[in-house]
């Protein structure tokens, strides 16, 4: 009798935990964007009536790409290279890789602060080799924010990386080189087809990461290139209109849960082994 | 024999490290000038800003709710995150797949959105006070770091062990604190540093739950750095890097950091 029940008693105080303070807050504010005296879809017409608002959406979607796609250069290659690395460098490799991701978000960005800023480290470097005499505004604009996520996002994807390198076999590798493939013929042809479900799982996390994030625009994009975090803080805490806050909320869940799920799928189809 | 790595591999990846220090160390140097604005290479060194810190009562506070909330926020996490856990490796069976999912999805979901949907109905709706409410969304932000980290050294747990000291009479609440949870020690450990790294540094989740008086670090460093250049937040900001290290010594010490990439 007992044992029938002891999963379920030992489970449900977090169950319980989550379904009231996850589930329900977060179906109730989606739930509030629906069935409005106006139409059902009001509030999402109305957000996108607004050339303000469909511009942050695709400067999210435009910083949120280009972010997830140079930290999978930066990070699949460097993590290659950590992963060949012998043993002791590369655990002080990864220890390198994970103290920035322990470090906080907005130590990071504040670190981007200082390095571009007018009177920054940059723009002083830049002066004094004589490439300028006036100091460039690098701040508030879209390619400081882009610059601050890639920054924010590599390391989590070379540690991604890092673990699915890692569990490729050292004996495919070895049967690969004794058929008689180059080192680049079995990177391209062995390493790079298994690293796939990886590469995607770590983009997945960065694309996400980048697309809800709040600190890093506010900080160097300032209210000159919001994105969809800081539009829904301001609607929500400056402008206290939380029919449109919790519409922005719910584009990002669409959007995120969506490309979670659709690239979940992918990864799988590529790689029926990982589940 | 290894297969070589080319040399410009090898020169990129050093590059892409320089890049990930540089900046840390930046923040470092800042911290240490003697100027009242922020400047690297530092001018003059001073410890002052750090003094700085501790007399500027917004950032005493804000540090003492961080601690209190990253403590209690895990406490509770693990409370009901190592039941949980055990349930789902122990009674496997027994369980619907799906309930795994639900450890998930404070996960899935954007803090951002977690936040201000507990700001409408906890914090607003429920006019629960706000310490209680940012512990609440602390508590939900961690929980899957405790499920899912304990789940896994779980797994690797054999629990005939278990059933071997309750059939010798060893009654299961005392097995399970003798027998199963010193076998997965280095899981909770992690586990409870994860989270509290985690909870320390959480921004998106916090923003809409602080309010008049209560307020957490890494807010009160955005808010600073919006009103003051100085280098008082870089300071700060060294603090909580030294904490990182600790943290991070404390993991190399009972577990060896690669079991993050695992």
């Amino acid at each position: 009798m007992f044992k029938r029940f002891a999963g379920w008693m030992l489970a449900s105080p977090a169950t319980l935990v989550v379904a009231l303070f996850l589930v329900l807050p977060v179906s109730l504010t989606i739930a509030t964007t629906f069935g409005d005296q106006s139409g059902l879809f009001a509030p999402y017409l109305d957000f996108l009536d607004s050339g303000f608002r469909r511009t942050v959406l695709w400067r999210t979607l435009e910083v949120s790409l280009a972010t997830t796609a140079i930290s999978l250069v930066l990070g699949f290659l460097t993590a290659y290279v950590v992963s060949k690395a012998p043993g002791r460098l590369k655990s002080i490799l990864i220890i390198a890789a994970v103290f920035p991701l322990l470090t906080g978000v907005v130590v990071r960005s504040f670190a981007w602060l200082i390095i571009l800023g007018r009177n920054g480290i940059l723009n002083n470097f830049l002066i004094g080799i004589g490439v300028t005499d006036e100091p460039f505004s690098m701040l508030y604009t879209e390619g400081s924010v882009i610059i601050a996520m890639v920054y924010l996002f590599t390391p989590l994807m070379i540690l991604t990386v890092i673990g699915v390198l890692e569990n490729i076999p050292e004996d495919l590798l070895q049967a690969s080189a004794s058929l008689g493939a180059t080192p680049a013929a079995t990177f391209r042809q062995v390493v790079f087809p298994l690293a796939v479900p990886g590469l995607i799982v770590g983009s997945v996390l960065v694309f996400t990461g980048s697309f809800t994030s709040y600190a890093t625009p506010q900080l160097l994009g300032g209210e000159r290139q919001m994105m969809m975090g800081t539009l829904m803080y301001q609607a929500a805490m400056v402008n206290f209109d939380w029919v449109s806050a919790s519409t922005i909320a719910a584009i990002m869940v669409v959007i995120t849960v969506s490309v979670v799920l659709a690239m979940t799928r992918i990864a799988r189809r590529l790689n029926p082994m990982t589940t | 024999m290894k297969s070589q790595t080319p040399r410009a591999l090898i020169a990129f990846a050093a590059l892409v490290y320089v890049l990930l220090v540089g900046p840390l160390i930046i923040v470092i140097g800042a911290a240490l000038s003697d100027t009242t604005y922020l400047t690297f290479p530092p001018q003059g060194l001073t410890l002052r800003w750090f003094e700085n810190i501790f007399e500027i009562s917004a950032f005493r506070r804000t540090i003492v709710t961080s601690l209190e909330l990253a403590f209690l926020a895990t406490g509770l996490a693990l409370l009901i995150g190592i039941p949980a856990a055990y349930a789902l490796n122990r009674y496997r069976v027994r369980l619907p797949s799906w309930l795994s999912t639900v450890f998930v999805l404070p996960i899935l979901v954007p803090e951002i959105v977690l936040g201000f949907s507990l700001l409408k109905s906890v914090a607003v709706g429920a006019s629960l006070p706000i310490f209680l409410s940012l512990l609440i969304g602390h508590t939900l932000l961690v929980l899957p770091y405790c499920v899912r980290v304990i789940s896994a050294s779980l797994a690797s747990f054999d629990f005939s062990i278990e059933e071997a000291a309750i059939s010798l009479g060893s009654p299961p609440a005392k097995t399970f604190f003798t027998i199963v949870l010193p076998n997965v020690r280095s899981g909770v450990i992690a586990a409870f540093i994860l989270a509290f790294i985690t909870s320390i540094n959480d921004v998106s989740t916090s923003l809409f739950l602080t309010g008049p008086g209560i307020s957490t670090l890494p807010i009160q460093i955005l808010a600073h750095v919006e009103q003051f250049f100085d280098p008082t937040i870089a300071s700060v900001s060294v603090l909580l890097m030294f904490l990182t290290v600790g943290v991070m010594a404390v993991v190399e010490r009972t577990l060896g950091l690669t079991f993050l990439t695992k």
